[in-house]
């Protein structure tokens, strides 16, 4: 919301500085972005008389002035063919900034003639559009003056930042009331601001208006004025109106914006001549069509409100007036409009239709439901003075909601909530500046508050600490420390978030980067994932339109974009959620880690030679090492299939607990998806299931006593001949259960298919570590283990080899 | 015994001539071997008579000793100067590269939300989370802002088509405040929690993209007010930036959940063109700068997560975190968060180690 300073004194009688003005209005809440004064970059610029005008000796076009700033005549060349003796214009001396360009005004020769500074055109002056010749001033502008003084734009214009709480000071008026009540001056009573308007002596009855629609318009006053002139408004509204960025139309127009912006209260105006019998607010009909005043149609609902005709409808109403019932320059009878639209109806509508206006932002926040009539008396007073034409009575259709609120208050609940104890005196001032009515509850204790009707925010206990701590000031609010347990701060995490912290530590010191990827990704990236559950309705482009499945496209996506900036090897990681629904339809939302690793695993060196890329065996070292970081008990987890179709059908695996529960899935990428991805060469993936993590039940700190065996184990190797499909684990685990007493351990350390195996069988060789108890292994003791493994073995299909 | 004298010189010499181990070894089993010169004359000893062995022994026991030492001495010559003849040619430049293991990462987001759960447990806060996919309910109602509310408008919402078995419309949290609710009406107040995770607004230029990080803090008590709250940020905020200077600025505002509703600037010192935290903003080349929302939660809001707001108050602020990384450790481009750039990742990215502690200073 802009206003300018004077504007503001309009209704504040104030001697504070600007700079106490801009204080206040943070201090109190509202908010300043900016601050801007016009005569700042007119600085430099004076009002001038030029007393001679010769021809340039050497240009046709141009003219050698003398003149007069104020301190004595000057040489001065012009190029405007309006030059001439006498005439009083704007004059730049060296050292001016020209708005309009940024030049910096020096002396220097023009066509060998020395030039002082530069009589301007109101394009140079960036205050209108007129570059034909120089400015012309009235004969008796005082010469020598500041140009921006004497043409009164001297004169801040604040921005604040309105809360969509306070349409009460969507009006300049409401903003002074605010800083009176700071104590920054004396809020000047409404009839004094408007004393030089003439007064209303209504003639005739009113304009035929009604409502239909008690809900959406409540009350609809209006009043017409007839034999009105629609010209241009004076130059002083234009000129506020200017300077708030608001473009000057026609004296009805700008009046009804005046009064919108100085008194929070949107009117609007009707071309009586247009109109075709009276005006009811109703209930849209369905699919009716209004062309509003920004040139757009909109099709309506039963839902909304609009002003209508008998021939159909002219207004969304309190949102947007309609393209073929405005005032125009040639309208003579007006119609003024003064409603009260309900907030929620129009913030219904205007959402739906997506359409703002500045009287949108005023209904749907609430104005004053109590300024219906003095509202509409200020804007036919302005119409008068600057139109002219003869009133009529005010017709009044329906009543606005005036049922006064009346809120109990305790002055002690000031300190207990704002910490901040302001005497109950100074309470009852602040509020009463305000405009609350504060009486004392006959009931008992504390008050009885009746909140203006200005106030719609105001509605309990709280609002009113508000209201008095703002003006009070919020500097005065102590700093009180927060009560706090005694002894050591006790820990807080919870089990999935200590899994994901050493989750995010053990990825990054096993070399891999975190990246936070968009939880959003596009349909088809979701598709080899089986697609996604929640898809957006208003996605900010196709890329982003569903709510991920995996985090494998995220992370795909970020490799790509490395491998294009030249990463040679790449290691991604992220740490998030995959999004799947409920049956009741609420959001499933699983912690998952991300991992991709493409390019080279190793880079070419001295000492191994060539680079080599990532493999299968790669990613589950990773998979199997980030889960035991976890806590996962990685040796008790099964290798089984069902990786998905991300990935190589065969070499990708999932890592189990019992055949159900999935802590992993990986392997190496399936080559379509790498290459739907851009991506060569071997990529490879995985995804870990936070949730599946089982939580180790901890019961004290205290460890088992330590006890190492008494003896020393011992290994035995074994080769077997094994079938092709033998999963070497099956073949492990079998061993491993041969003889649970003795064997610790066994593990493969070699695998060999080819010269001396035969075909469709390969060769497994077995590392047997035997832990003896409390007595060493005899030779029998050793035969008869290596017994019972080669019979487990040979369950498996596996034979000892010769 | 001049033969024994000459002996022992001929053996020194031949031993101290030697080149080889071999030839040392040749020369003991010549000398003290089983049938060495040495040990033959040791043999005499015995059949001499008392007289003739108490003349002759003392020498004789010397030239073996002399020739045992002489001949254990050369070979540990010997032995050392192979080893460093080995050593020698087995010497390498050690200005070669060895072998780095690749350089992990954490995000900064990350870290930053590690810091805060460190600062705010000290402070007695929980860390609770809730769904990013929320339902129109927690993210809005419930929070005081009905569905015809102005800042509805405010937060650009992305929304699902879909509905859940209540009815509710889903969306994409455009605050972490729905976890607000969820923790009120999910456990027994006195509450202190802080929220941090992922939300979302239908918004994308150059300092907004359309998934950011929030941190939510909430504390529901008995007695607890906007004292507390202005003590809780500052204490926050020095602890977060590590500096005792911070100077906070509230300014009324307006939130729908909170009621007072403040605005928390912190005051900076432009240095070289940087923004440093710390100091007032009134101050020379000082300013504010917006960092958290706040204020005490709106009885409505208390009320409609099942607790009396006459019984209990409290305080709630949010901020982003993504903004505080910003603002600690100096990045100015919100879009690279969310990139996955290995080089910016690698710059901005903190060491697996630098896991935030209150003993070893939080910030890394």
């Amino acid at each position: 919301m802009k206003f300018t300073l004077s504007w503001l004194r309009d209704h504040l009688e104030t001697d504070a500085t600007l700079d106490a003005v801009l204080a206040a209005l943070t201090d109190i809440g509202l908010e300043v972005e900016g601050v801007e004064n016009p005569a700042e970059k007119l600085a430099g610029f004076r009002i001038a008389r030029v007393l001679t005008a010769a021809p340039h000796p050497q240009a046709d076009k141009l003219q050698v002035l003398s003149v007069d700033a104020g301190d004595g005549p000057m040489q001065v060349v012009c190029g405007a063919p309006n030059a001439r003796a006498g005439l009083v214009g704007v004059f730049g001396s060296p050292g001016a900034t020209v708005p309009a360009n940024g030049m910096v005004l020096r002396v220097a020769a023009i066509r060998g003639v020395e030039s002082n500074g530069m009589m301007c055109s109101t394009r140079e002056l960036e205050l209108g559009e007129d570059h034909e010749g120089i400015i012309e001033l009235p004969g008796d502008a005082p010469v020598g003056t500041a140009f921006a003084e004497h043409a009164g734009l001297d004169d801040p214009v604040i921005d604040v930042s309105i809360t969509p709480n306070r349409q009460d000071c969507m009006g300049v008026r409401g903003i002074a009331r605010d800083l009176a009540a700071k104590g920054l001056g004396t809020l000047k009573p409404l009839a004094d601001v408007f004393a030089a308007l003439p007064a209303v002596a209504p003639q005739g009855a009113g304009p035929d208006v009604r409502t239909d629609d008690p809900e959406g318009c409540p009350a609809f006053y209006a009043r017409s004025v007839r034999g009105v002139a629609n010209g241009a408004s004076p130059e002083w509204m234009q000129r506020r109106l200017k300077a708030i960025g608001q473009k000057p139309i026609s004296a009805l127009v700008d009046i009804t914006n005046h009064v919108m912006i100085d008194l929070g209260r949107p009117l609007h105006v009707y071309d009586m001549a247009t109109l075709a019998g009276g005006l009811v607010a109703r209930k849209a009909k369905a699919g009716e069509e209004v062309l509003a005043l920004n040139g757009k149609s909109y099709a309506l609902t039963p839902a909304m409100t609009v002003i209508a005709d008998a021939t159909g409808a002219h207004d969304i109403g309190g949102i947007m007036g309609g393209e073929r019932s405005g005032a125009s320059e040639t309208t003579r009878d007006v119609l003024i409009e003064c409603a009260y639209f309900t907030p929620e109806s129009i913030a219904r509508t205007g959402q739906a239709l997506s359409l703002t206006s500045d009287a949108r932002q005023r209904f749907e926040r609430g104005v004053d439901p109590a300024f219906l009539d003095e509202g509409l008396e200020i804007a036919t007073r302005l119409v008068l003075a600057l139109c002219g034409g003869t009133p009529s009575a005010v017709t009044r259709a329906g009543t606005p909601p005036l049922e006064p609120r009346t809120l109990a208050y305790d002055p002690a609940r000031c300190a207990s909530l704002a910490g901040v104890d302001v005497p109950s005196a100074r309470q009852r001032d602040i509020l009463e500046r305000l405009g609350f009515t504060v009486a004392d509850d006959p009931t008992g204790a504390g008050w009885r508050i009746t909140v203006p009707s200005w106030r719609r925010d105001v509605t309990g206990q709280a609002d009113l600490v508000e209201e008095v701590v703002r003006i009070e000031g919020l500097d005065k609010v102590p700093s009180v420390p927060l009560p706090r347990a005694p002894g050591v701060a006790k820990r807080t995490a919870t089990p999935l978030q200590l899994v994901e912290r050493r989750l995010r530590r053990a990825a990054a010191a096993r070399g891999l980067n975190e990246a936070i990827n968009w939880s959003f990704i596009s349909e088809a990236e979701a598709a080899p994932f089986g697609g996604g559950d929640w898809v957006l309705a208003n996605p900010i482009s196709e890329d982003m339109k569903v709510l991920r499945p995996t985090l494998l496209a995220g992370l795909l996506s970020a490799a790509r974009r490395n491998a294009d900036r030249g990463a040679a090897s790449i290691r991604l990681f992220e740490l998030g959620r995959r999004y799947f629904r409920n049956a009741d339809g609420s959001s499933d939302e699983y912690a998952t880690l991300g991992l991709v690793m493409a390019g080279e695993a190793r880079a070419r060196g001295w000492q191994h030679g060539k680079a080599r890329g990532f493999d299968a065996f790669a990613i589950k070292a990773e998979v199997e090492a980030l889960l035991a970081a976890a806590g996962a008990p990685v040796a008790r987890l099964q290798v089984m299939d069902g990786a998905g179709d991300a990935y190589h059908p065969g070499q990708s695996a999932t890592l189990r607990l019992g055949p159900r529960t999935v802590l992993a899935r990986f392997g190496v990428l399936h080559p379509r998806l790498a290459r739907a991805f851009d991506l060569d060469g071997t990529v490879v993936a995985a995804e870990i299931h936070l949730d599946a993590i089982p939580q180790a039940k901890k019961s004290g700190f205290m460890r088992p006593p330590y006890a190492p065996p008494a003896l020393q184990a011992v290994t035995r190797d074994f080769a077997f001949l094994a079938p092709d499909a033998l999963a070497a684990d099956a073949l492990v685990r079998a061993i491993r259960g041969a003889d649970k007493a003795a064997i610790a351990d066994a593990r493969v350390f070699d695998l060999f298919a080819g010269h001396g195996v035969p075909e469709g069988q390969k060769s497994l060789a077995v590392e047997v570590t035997l832990q003896p108890g409390d007595k060493s292994f005899g030779e029998a003791d050793l035969k008869a283990i290596a017994d019972r493994i080669v019979a487990a073995a040979a369950k498996q299909g596996a034979t000892l080899r010769g | 015994m001049t033969e024994i004298i000459s002996l022992q010189d001929g053996l020194l010499a031949d031993i101290a001539r030697t080149d080889t181990l071999d030839e040392v070894e040749a020369l003991r089993v010549g000398a003290l071997g089983k049938s060495g010169v040495v040990t033959a004359l040791l043999k005499t000893l015995g059949a001499m008579t008392p007289d003739e062995r108490k003349a002759k022994g003392p020498a004789i026991h010397a030239l073996r000793e002399s020739v045992t030492a002489a001949l254990a001495a050369r070979k540990a010559a010997l032995e050392q100067a192979a080893l460093d003849s080995r050593l020698a040619s087995e010497r390498i430049d050690m200005t070669l590269p060895a072998d780095m293991p690749p350089q992990g990462s954490v995000h900064p987001v990350s870290q930053v939300m590690d810091e805060l759960a460190e600062i705010f447990a000290d402070l007695g806060f929980s860390v609770a989370t809730g769904p990013e996919i929320e339902d129109d309910w927690r993210n809005f109602t419930a929070l005081n802002i009905p569905e015809t509310h102005p800042a509805r408008a405010m937060h650009d919402t992305f929304y699902f088509p879909d509905r859940d078995v209540e009815g509710r419309a889903m969306l994409l949290r455009t605050h972490t405040s729905p976890v607000q609710v969820r923790t009120m009406m999910g456990g027994e107040p006195p509450f202190r929690i802080i929220a941090p995770g992922r939300v979302y607004r239908s918004d994308s230029d150059a300092t907004h993209t359309p998934m950011f990080h929030q941190v939510e803090g909430l504390v529901i008590d008995k007695g607890i007010h906007l004292g507390h709250l202005k003590w809780t940020l500052e204490t926050f905020l020095k602890a977060f930036f590590e500096r005792e200077d911070i100077v906070l600025r509230l300014r009324p505002s307006y939130f729908p959940f909170t009621e007072p509703s403040v605005e928390v600037d912190v005051g900076y010192t432009l240095e070289k063109g940087q923004r440093i935290i710390g100091g007032s903003g009134d101050a020379e080349n000082g300013g504010w700068m917006e960092v958290l929302g706040s204020g005490m939660v709106h009885p409505n809001v208390i009320r409609n997560c099942g607790l009396d707001p006459d019984e209990w108050q409290g305080f709630a602020f949010g901020t982003g975190v993504d903004r505080l990384a910003m603002l600690k450790y100096g990045m100015n481009d919100l879009r690279a968060f969310f990139d996955g750039d290995l080089r910016w990742l690698r710059h901005y990215g903190f060491s697996a180690l630098d896991v935030p502690t209150l003993s070893g200073g939080v910030g890394a």
